[in-house]
């Protein structure tokens, strides 16, 4: 395998120990290794929002659409109905994708549209200096809540889950082999494919030891099997104190939305004569 | 006849609307030019709506308040609008379930008697019309054929007997001009927009710019588009922008409410140099406001979305000539400047029913305007950023990719001087000068016209078309500017380039001023 230049002038920002840099190692391998496979680095485009997550953008030299906070979803369906032929990879955080901008998530997950969603899940905002996120645990003390959040987080693989994806998987950046494996898997996968990864904000949030001790790679189960990836999906609810399974947990296939929009486009000339049609049919 | 107006009246899910246009077609077949005003309240059955078809041997685009014809399906079409019939007038009304004066016939008895559906009452009163105007039968028949796609038989067998019931009384005769292409302002941005090479068309639905959606969506196949319809106009605003990261031309439309979500993705355009056509229907405010009328309030939105200061571009067009034209243009400099295009719309133009001449538009074609190089890693970043898309801090980087963000607006002020940004119609040496922009030109322009004044029409509205605008001033001793909003925004607007306005004459009831109501008004500044 050739190596690949995937490095850029860029700083890179991230606090040491950031669990980003675990998410980031493993992209970077799996490009590699798609690379090596025959996959041009040209068809791949990179899609960030906006948070601690999104200077990947900056630090990977491929095609990338640095997006707004929330707003990594539509422009990467975007980028894919125009160009099926692309590899469309969304990195977003927590904050940025199951808070200002979950309606999109849930729509493309309906849709089956073939894009990977990889959500950096600190549970906290870091960039914004450490408040409270939709999957923090109850009574997470943030400086938006001091005295804690009264509301418990929500299970955004079970929402994705209901809401029609057809790959769903969990991660740590504890465990940069497992992503590799997973990463690979999920971009390959045809339709909507979203990995939470339990990634650790050192300085906000640091969750390292705590999930070191719950994690469990999931071991014959069945991804194929609606029920058992319900299950498995529901066994920690990103609140209790419970054992957390990793792997992947569903993968089924079903139609893609870009699919639909295999148009060809008439000839110049023909858009004339087919202007005049139409104004002629109206008299 | 040589210029008449038919008024059609009834409740919401009545079929007003294609009975309107089966009048328009029908007008439109006897070598009238026509003008379609559609009035309808936001629901889907029960309130009251009407429809004023204006025909005339000229190319017309706005509506008299004066009608020749009521069409009255029920009392309340008799009762709302009965002021506006002429002397001369008649109207034509279902005896069944109207008292009126004028022509009435039992229509809701024929179509009982027919085992028809209740809804073809307007096609029974548009039989009755044609005998009363001395239309003749086999020029209705010929139009209902053309016009109706299903239950034709059962539709021409009940406007026979419509047609059967009266006498004739006027005399409509033909006048020696082919048809003309009949269409809605959404239709000839639709159109534009494909001339100019639209690939994909993306809109959440809002009156009035739905008809754009619904235009795009049905000639799909045909045109080659990608439509879309997402789940917000915020995912719809930054779907356009990975379309145009994809090299893929693509425009969104919306109204007031929906542009307020876009603006994020403005700003994101202007900041990533990323190009953007947003069509910006415009109805009162502010929120909901009139959903299914008209307004010009949106101009200072337009002009200042956004957070930060980036280039754009605004286009207000009257009609659906200019419609065609600058949707197709703003999509070409949208492109070639890398910068959004704004342009304004608002009910009157949108969904008006106006004659077209596609003859009669400037020439533009398709440009190819691909800014990526092929071997380039491509990056766009809503970040300050640096020429290869790397986000920076560097207070030098930032002067300069700031400053190159606005020098496109020097750069498309140039360019814009080879456009016709400013007309000038009527009397074009009269001291007395209208002054409008957008859909107001139709009815400014016929009224200048008639009072022998000069009548200017903006299409531009930024970059300020200054020049052209000082010239079509010269002469002017008075200045009166006509808007369909409350505070005279483009007047201002005008007033901060220092083009002083004398008068200015506003509507802001969500109608659109009538021929007679804005020649009143102008009548009492100019005595």
């Amino acid at each position: 395998m050739s190596e690949l230049n995937l490095n850029t002038t860029a700083q890179n920002t991230w606090c040491p120990g950031c669990g980003n840099f675990a998410i980031m190692n493993a992209f970077k391998f799996v490009l590699q290794s798609l690379a090596g496979e025959g996959m041009p680095m040209s068809n791949v485009v990179l899609v960030s929002g906006i948070g601690c997550h999104a200077k990947i953008a900056d630090y990977i030299n491929v095609n990338s659409f640095y997006s707004l906070h929330g707003r990594t979803i539509p422009p990467a369906e975007a980028i894919k109905i125009a160009k099926p032929g692309l590899k469309v990879i969304v990195f977003s955080g927590d904050g940025d994708s199951y808070g200002e901008g979950l309606e999109h998530l849930i729509f493309a997950a309906k849709r089956n549209i073939d894009i990977t969603v990889v959500i950096h899940n600190n549970r906290v905002y870091g960039l914004t200096t450490g408040q409270y996120t939709p999957t923090s645990p109850l009574g997470f003390k943030g400086r938006s809540t001091p005295a804690g959040t009264k509301e418990a987080p929500i299970n955004p693989l079970e929402l994705m889950f209901s809401s029609g994806a057809t790959f769903l998987a969990r991660g740590t950046s504890h465990g940069i082999e497992l992503l590799k494996k997973i990463f690979k898997e999920a971009i390959l996968h045809k339709g909507f494919s979203l990995i939470d990864v339990l990634q650790v904000c050192v300085t906000y949030y640091n969750m390292y030891e705590y999930y070191d001790k719950r994690v469990y790679e999931l071991s014959g189960h069945n991804s194929q099997d609606y029920e058992q990836a319900r299950a498995k999906i529901k066994e920690w609810d990103y609140n209790r104190d419970s054992r957390i399974p990793l792997g992947v947990f569903y993968k089924s296939e079903r139609p893609t939305f870009e699919e639909n929009f295999l148009i060809s486009r008439p000839a110049d000339a023909d858009i004339n004569s087919k202007i005049e049609d139409y104004l002629k049919r109206t008299m | 006849m040589k210029e008449f107006s038919v008024l059609i009246a009834g409740k919401a899910g009545f079929g007003i609307d294609k009975a309107g246009s089966i009048l328009a077609a029908l007008f439109n077949h006897l070598g009238f030019r026509i003008y379609i005003y559609r009035d309808y309240p936001s629901l889907i059955r029960g309130g009251h709506t009407f429809s004023i078809i204006r025909a005339s041997q000229k190319r017309i685009s706005a509506h008299c308040d004066k009608v020749d014809f009521i069409l009255a399906l029920n009392q309340e079409a008799v009762d709302l609008h009965k002021m506006r019939l002429k002397k001369s007038g008649r109207i034509i009304y279902d005896s069944s379930v109207v008292k009126s004066e004028g022509t009435g016939v039992a229509f809701s008895d024929i179509i009982r008697e027919e085992n028809a559906s209740e809804i073809m009452r307007n096609t029974c009163i548009i039989g009755s019309f044609c005998k009363t105007a001395g239309i003749d039968w086999e020029i209705l028949d010929k139009i209902f054929r053309r016009n109706i796609e299903r239950e034709l038989d059962i539709n021409l067998k009940i406007a026979r007997r419509g047609f059967d019931a009266v006498q004739p009384a006027e005399k409509i005769e033909p006048i020696q001009q082919a048809p003309m292409p009949l269409i809605t302002g959404n239709e000839a941005i639709g159109l534009g927009l494909i001339k100019a090479g639209l690939k994909a068309y993306i809109a959440y639905p809002m009156t009035p710019s739905s008809g754009i959606l619904h235009f795009m969506a049905s000639n799909a196949q045909s045109f080659g588009l990608k439509v879309m319809h997402p789940e917000s106009e915020i995912s719809v605003m930054l779907m356009s922008l990975g379309f145009a990261y994809a090299q893929e031309k693509c425009a969104v439309g919306t109204s007031g409410g929906g542009f307020c979500l876009m603006t994020e993705g403005l700003s994101f355009s202007g900041m990533a140099g990323l190009p953007a056509v947003i069509i910006l229907g415009q109805r009162p405010g502010p929120s909901t406001g009139l959903p299914t009328y008209t307004s010009q309030t949106e101009l200072n939105f337009a002009l200042s979305a956004g957070q930060g200061e980036f280039t754009r571009f605004v286009v207000a067009p009257a009609d659906p000539e200019e419609a065609y034209y600058w949707s197709g243009t703003a999509l070409n400099l949208a492109w070639k400047y890398r910068i959004p295009s704004i342009m304004l719309t608002d009910k009157t133009l949108a969904e008006g029913v106006f004659n077209f001449d596609l003859n009669s538009v400037k020439r533009f074609s398709e440009e190819n305007i691909a800014f990526w190089q092929d071997d380039q890693v491509k990056k766009s970043n809503s970040y300050e950023h640096d020429e290869a898309g790397i986000t920076t801090e560097d207070p030098v980087k930032t002067i300069k990719m700031q400053d190159m963000r606005l020098a496109k607006e020097r750069s498309l002020i140039r360019e814009l001087e080879d456009y016709e940004c400013v007309k000038v119609y009527g009397n074009k040496k009269s001291k007395d000068a209208l002054l409008c922009w957008g859909s107001n030109k139709g009815v400014c322009v016929e009224v200048a016209d008639r009072l022998n004044l000069r009548a200017i029409h903006v299409s531009v509205i930024w970059p300020l078309p200054k020049e052209q605008l000082d010239k079509s001033l010269k002469g002017v001793r008075r200045l009166i500017s006509i808007e369909n909003n409350a505070t005279a925004q483009f007047s201002k607007l005008c007033g901060s380039a220092g083009i002083k306005v004398d008068k200015n004459i506003s509507k802001y009831d969500g109608r659109p001023f009538s021929i007679e109501e804005l020649e009143r008004k102008i009548k009492k500044e100019i005595k």
